[in-house]
């Protein structure tokens, strides 16, 4: 690795920053063996975590950020000043394999911009996977990017070799794609999405490999003016219309050269952290759009409490529930129980009538969920309906006294 | 008072003879005392338990917990393990489902702690290439080794992990307590090691590793607690970019600070022509570039030697589907010239249609088959195969532009239609959206029927339906 490569894969990491995916979960259990290298897990592993709170599981990077688009938010579109540089099929390979073998990274999230012509890109995208794959018996993890532009059958191909691709969707309302993106098009996107799902779908069924760990995409936060409840409602779409596995979620952060076309000022972080936690109620808690919605006002979640306690306050004639007799559905949308403590009191509560202490050892949230749940020797009485509950329950953490 | 001797750290095997001799002579937890080979023994000899008792039969997930347990570092792991077995040999057997009591909460933290610090060793060990000119036979010497500090006795559970994703390297694994060494061959589990000298030596790719993960933070997101959450501080001194991070976060606001003062780039004009220039020309221009991508992809079904293309003038009136190419097609690289195609050529001349006046393809461009030793049997494309191929065909016939498309067997009517067709029933013509179409069988259809009069009926029959196209053709021209 000479300096020159160095430099490439500072401005090509930097310029991939920008896209939370990160996950290396999903693939099916696959071993290199003695010929190859590495392996896939299923649960993926995060080797490291920046600063920022982030992961790294795989080696992000762009393949190149020069781009013939031209899209207000990026950091790499047509008119910005940022430097450019472009790695070789080869560099990506020889870097991936690198780290990999010094255990840096469960793999490669490879992406780029848009350079010569769609097709173009994505058949060099394609190439990387397929050499790592072919060439080196590489079983790690491979992401990749999809430009939704290319010719369908460079998708087809790019399925073959990768464990998950996305494509993302990046705004949630067309208008604001065409707005801020003008060289993209929002159903040219759900083509793909659609041309993707119903291959992963098949492949399954026919117990191919067709980028088995399915497909995700990405949407940013706060850079139009797109409300939670738009965004969610195109999250749900996605989930049900697409199967998607993941939709991420981005909070619009400034970057360097940025566009005046945009806010100067980032959306508050925590915004990002509340769609995750409700995008979650989504998928595992039984939750509708329109039920998490009703916790916030004007379509925008409460970013003072998380959402499942913004309904809960809300919706406080279901309230207490019984711990002993309620069922699964209901315990899941008690405040402070997730879904691994509701299923360990479902199977504890076959054996033994749960006290309190009893639901203090098999969840870490009692301090929210002691206000709405009825346990042998507990009931809330009043607490439930009282006016203060949301200050009791986010009151600020106690300054220690000094003597 | 019994008292138990076991190995310094993870010791499963005397654990469990331990346990069979107690379990055996039905011995009270509360009767024992165990201890690490470091502790010297307070009590003297106490009567030994049984070498020969038998094994206690124990429910998988109870033995699978054992084995995470025995791991911890907690001295009173084994103590815990004994009345956990005692309960289950006494009748409890699903008690592992007793998530609040409080022994098996106990336990499940133990257990989690053992699994969260595997993990973590998977996660932050980092191996340094060490070359090693002596043994150079092997990649140029090329070898892998790396130091970790694991909180539990868990080296020996870790190895399963690097064995298989590294088999093809020779590395070496030091830890505190206890090495792990991997020739690509056997594993070789060592004693404890000190931390080698050298690690630091350089390795462009240790270098180039470090500027990856001070590109890849993002300083408008700051957030130090919640990257310390998931990776204390105790493992920084062993991870080489972890160097980096004060002076990251140290510079982070000044950094956004730049971002967001610097006067916003007014946005220049806009001008889309060019991408959108570029996304029009990618397109193949003639079916020789087509054929061209066709034959550089790989297959979408395993196993071909090589992509069976269209054959037949580029205007021909006609254009005859067929399934995909077979053992002898394959070879050749050519449609329709094994078994079947030779009673295609049959068929096409009695109904008078010139072979080299129609276009030939195929639903699907890769002979998909089953080795049985020297032969190769033919397997159908599964539906979602034909239409990883569809978008081709497509392409393909709108190079052509034929006036009828004839679809020889089920696969081809169903790319063409997009739905499964039952060629029996429905064969004739039939709208496929932009072509107009006609359903008949396939060859090998006829080949597989067993010689006689219904045989030779459904040959007449395939004649006649290539005639029906014919005149269908020409009436049309």
């Amino acid at each position: 690795m000479d300096d020159a490569l160095l430099d490439k894969l500072e401005i090509l990491a930097d310029a991939a920053k920008y896209d939370a995916s990160c996950a290396s979960s999903g693939a099916k259990r696959r071993t290199g063996g003695p010929d190859g290298i590495g392996s896939t897990t299923g649960a993926g592993i995060c080797h490291a975590y920046t600063p920022d709170g982030r992961c790294v599981s795989l080696l992000k990077i762009l393949l190149t950020n020069y781009c013939l688009f031209d899209c207000a938010y990026c950091i790499n579109r047509r008119s910005s000043n940022v430097r450019r540089a472009r790695f070789s099929v080869d560099e990506v390979v020889q870097l991936t394999l690198g780290f990999y073998k010094r255990n840096c990274i469960e793999g490669l999230f490879l992406s780029s911009g848009i350079i010569r012509s769609p097709d173009h890109t994505m058949e060099q995208l394609m190439l990387v996977a397929r050499t790592l794959r072919r060439d080196h018996g590489f079983a790690g993890y491979i992401h990749l990017k999809t430009i939704p532009e290319a010719s369908p059958w460079l998708i087809e191909q790019a399925g073959l070799w990768a464990d998950r691709l996305s494509i993302n969707l990046e705004l949630a309302s067309d208008r604001s794609l065409k707005q801020f993106a003008p060289e993209k098009d929002g159903s040219s996107i759900k083509a793909v999405m659609g041309q993707v799902g119903e291959r992963i779908l098949e492949a399954k069924e026919e117990k191919r490999r067709f980028s088995p760990a399915g497909q995700s995409t990405q949407m940013i936060v706060g850079a139009d003016a797109s409300t939670d409840l738009s965004v969610l409602e195109t999250s749900d779409t996605l989930y049900r219309r697409y199967g998607l596995r993941r939709v991420y979620y981005s909070a619009f952060s400034p970057i360097p050269e940025a566009s005046s076309a945009l806010p100067a000022k980032p959306p508050p972080l925590q915004r990002e952290n509340r769609l995750y936690q409700a995008d979650w109620l989504l998928r595992y808690y039984g939750f509708t759009v329109d039920e998490i919605a009703a916790g916030g006002e004007g379509g925008m979640l409460d970013l003072g409490i998380d959402p499942k306690l913004a309904w809960a306050l809300k919706n406080r004639e279901r309230f207490p529930v019984d711990v002993n007799s309620a069922d699964r559905e209901m315990l899941l949308r008690v405040p402070g129980l997730g879904a691994r403590a509701v299923d360990k009191i479902v199977e504890a509560r076959r054996h033994t009538t749960l006290r309190l202490e009893d639901v203090a050892r098999l969840s870490s949230g009692l301090k929210r969920a002691r206000a709405f749940l009825i346990a042998a020797d507990h009931h809330p009485g009043g607490l439930t309906d009282r006016a203060d509950l949301r200050q009791r329950l986010v009151a600020p953490p106690k300054q220690l006294s000094l003597f | 008072m019994r008292h138990v001797e076991l190995k310094d750290g993870a010791d499963l095997d005397g654990f469990r003879r331990a346990l069979r001799g107690l379990v055996a002579l039905d011995v009270e937890p509360d009767a024992v005392v165990w201890s690490g080979g470091a502790t010297p023994s307070l009590f003297g000899d106490t009567a030994p338990l049984p070498a020969d008792a038998p094994p206690v039969p124990l429910p998988r997930p109870v033995g699978a917990l054992i084995e995470s347990v025995v791991c911890h570092r907690d001295p009173e792991r084994y103590a815990l393990l004994h009345r956990l077995v005692r309960r289950v040999v006494r009748g409890e057997r699903d008690i592992l489902d007793h998530h609040a009591d409080p022994l098996i909460h106990r336990l499940a933290l133990l257990d989690k702690a053992v699994r969260r610090d595997l993990h973590k060793m998977h996660a932050f060990l980092r191996f340094r290439e060490v070359r090693d000119p002596a043994n150079s036979e092997d990649r140029g010497g090329e070898r892998y080794v790396a130091w970790f500090e694991p909180d539990h006795f868990i080296v020996e559970a870790t190895a399963p992990f690097f064995v298989e994703r590294f088999e093809s390297l020779v590395w070496t694994i030091l830890t505190p307590v206890g090495s792990l060494h991997w020739d690509r061959r056997s594993l070789t589990v060592g004693p404890a090691a000190l931390r080698p000298e050298g690690l630091d030596r350089d390795d462009r790719f240790a270098e180039g590793w470090q500027r990856y993960y001070e590109s890849t933070f993002n300083p408008a997101r700051v957030n130090p607690t919640a990257m310390r959450a998931e990776m204390p501080r105790k493992y920084w001194a062993n991870l080489p970019e972890a160097a980096a991070i004060p002076a990251m976060i140290r510079s982070a606001p000044a950094r956004v600070q730049a971002m967001i003062e610097a006067e916003a780039a007014a946005p220049r004009r806009r001008n889309p022509d060019k991408a959108v220039a570029a996304m029009a020309r990618q397109e193949p221009a003639t079916l020789a570039e087509l054929n061209r991508i066709i034959r550089a992809a790989d297959p979408l079904v395993p196993g071909a030697t090589q992509a069976v293309l269209g054959e037949g003038p580029e205007e021909a009136a006609i254009a005859i589907v067929g399934e995909q190419p077979g053992d002898q097609e394959d070879m050749e690289g050519r449609p329709f010239v094994g078994p079947a195609g030779q009673l295609l050529d049959r068929a096409l001349e009695e109904a008078g249609i010139e072979r080299s006046a129609a276009y030939l393809t195929n639903a699907v461009k890769h002979f998909k088959f089953v080795a049985r030793g020297k032969r190769r049997l033919h397997q159908s494309p599964t539906a979602g195969e034909v239409k990883h191929y569809r978008w081709w065909l497509m392409k393909e016939l709108a190079f052509v532009r034929p006036r009828l498309v004839v679809t020889l067997g089920a696969t081809a009517a169903l790319a063409l239609s997009g739905r499964s067709v039952s060629v029996l029933r429905e064969r004739g013509p039939m709208g496929f959206g932009d072509w107009e179409g006609f359903v008949t069988v396939h060859p090998s259809y006829l080949l597989r029927l067993p010689a006689g009069e219904e045989a030779e009926q459904a040959y007449r029959d395939f004649v006649a339906d290539l005639r029906r196209a014919r005149e269908v053709v020409e009436g049309a021209g």
